[in-house]
């Protein structure tokens, strides 16, 4: 994670006068630089905000009027269509991958356990920010109930919609995972969530920038490595556009 | 006309470097939302204090729009940018570079004293009588280094959301993370100002020594002068 390659930052920092900057960022040389810089980062906030910190929290007069949705509005399938007509009585969550009790939870299940009521603030990485109330089982009930296999890395989360054609998925790393303000949130403002806010199950993950925060959420897996999902970068923003896997600054 | 300081010349170009990088990807940053708030949250253009214009590419980093692209210069440059600054900080503390040649008087700050400055400088006198800059170069690099280009770091990293459980009273003392946020767009065109106002006192004021001077340091006081 540290050990950054001191010929590679010479060469890089060298380049940047000549005006390439366009081939830089297209070099393996550019893209170490850029990874390490992420990695410092990640170790930095980690180290100053340790793993439990909690983001800050609201009172209910803070909350912004409405909350903006972005990306994914709805989820254009027949089934998620008659799902969204009858109040998703029969959305289902999985929890599988390396685990040694896969679960499948209906939204009742969901609700009967013991939850976690937070008004935050979301930050897109846009810029935008909006505050909301959610409520949900913090994550870490759901993979302690499922008894995550030590192996496990990353927890995948696999959502209903897809964009350009691919289905959105997220992932984090267990650090992130087994944060308190990890919940599988079902309320928004005391309500069902918003159809275009993520109905029926959004992920919370408040240290970090929207684009973590699953919306249509069908299944939480367990995985050693994020290598073979997707274009193994981790996420449907980082395969599409490149977007840094840890997105916490 | 003093030397300057190895420390000073090494930090002045890599500092260069990193503020251009940090401004171009900024404005592709910025192209991705256009408006800016006060408070904590903001999304609706209707409640911005103001709507910022769309960056041509020419003078974004990369040169198109390109988010992701652009948050990886940003967040690269700003390594170098906050590790630069804080260096040349505990450097010039140190070594005395800042208390002989940067610290100004009470008297300096008087407006009598400003305005005969500004006199002086706009009549294309640049005269350093007690020490390497004037009273104006030491009040306007004071505040650049004191407080623009701290405040650069403060605000970038109140808005990230990771580093905000560490230190949530430094945005709430912005006023928020929106708040934040405007801020550094707000400095960032300061010191942009300021990056202006410099360029053309080095061209009116003997661009080739004054640059070959940031190289090399210049000559000894005792060397043979001009």
């Amino acid at each position: 994670m540290t050990d950054i390659k001191r010929r590679s930052l010479l060469a890089g920092i060298a380049a940047l006068g000549t005006g390439a900057c366009a081939k830089i960022a297209g070099s393996e040389t550019g893209q170490d630089l850029f990874d390490t810089a992420e990695d410092w980062h990640r170790a930095a906030q980690r180290t100053l905000a340790g793993r439990q910190r909690l983001a800050p929290e609201y009172a209910p007069e803070d909350r912004s009027p409405t909350f903006k949705g972005n990306g994914s509005l709805t989820v254009d399938t027949p089934q998620y269509r008659s799902e969204l007509a009858n109040g998703f009585a029969n959305w289902r969550l999985s929890v599988s991958g390396l685990v040694e009790v896969p679960l499948s939870l209906s939204m009742e299940q969901l609700r009967a356990l013991p939850q976690r009521t937070q008004i935050t603030r979301h930050d897109c990485v846009e810029g935008w920010s909006a505050i909301g109330e959610w409520t949900g089982p913090q994550l870490s009930t759901l993979l302690d109930q499922a008894k995550v296999q030590p192996q496990a890395n990353f927890i995948v989360f696999r959502c209903a919609d897809t964009l350009y054609g691919r289905d959105y998925y997220e992932s984090v790393d267990m650090i992130d995972a087994y944060h308190p303000q990890t919940i599988v949130a079902h309320l928004m403002n005391g309500k069902a969530i918003p159809e275009k806010n993520g109905a029926p199950l959004r992920m919370r993950i408040e240290r970090q920038l929207g684009y973590k925060h699953a919306k249509y959420l069908t299944g939480v897996e367990a995985v050693a490595s994020l290598d073979d999902i997707g274009d193994g970068k981790g996420g449907f923003w980082e395969d599409i556009g490149n977007y840094q896997w840890y997105a916490g600054i | 006309m003093k030397r300057h300081g190895i420390l000073t010349r090494i930090w002045h170009w890599l500092n260069a470097v990193a503020l251009i990088v940090l401004f171009m990807s900024g404005l592709n940053i910025s192209n991705a939302h256009r408006y800016l708030y006060w408070g904590n949250y903001g999304f609706d253009p209707a409640d911005a204090w103001t709507s910022v214009m769309r960056f041509p590419a020419w003078a974004t980093l990369p040169q198109r729009y390109d988010l992701a692209a652009a948050r990886d210069w940003h967040s690269l440059a700003a390594w170098v940018f906050a590790m630069a600054l804080l260096a040349m900080w505990a450097g010039s503390l140190a070594n005395g570079h800042f208390w002989r040649d940067l610290r100004t008087s009470r008297r300096e700050w008087s407006p009598k004293s400003i305005i005969a400055e500004i006199n002086t400088h706009l009549r294309g006198k640049f005269t350093n009588h007690d020490g390497k800059y004037n009273a104006l170069q030491r009040i306007s690099y004071g505040i650049v280094l004191g407080i623009f280009l701290p405040m650069m770091i403060f605000t970038g990293l109140a808005i990230s959301p990771g580093f905000e459980p560490a230190a949530p009273w430094l945005i709430e003392a912005l006023g928020g993370r929106q708040s934040a946020r405007s801020l550094h767009f707000i400095f960032s065109w300061a010191i942009f100002a300021f990056f202006l106002v410099h360029i053309v006192m080095v061209l009116v004021s003997g661009p080739v020594s004054q640059i070959s001077q940031m190289i090399t340091g210049g000559r000894r006081k005792g060397d043979q002068h001009d």
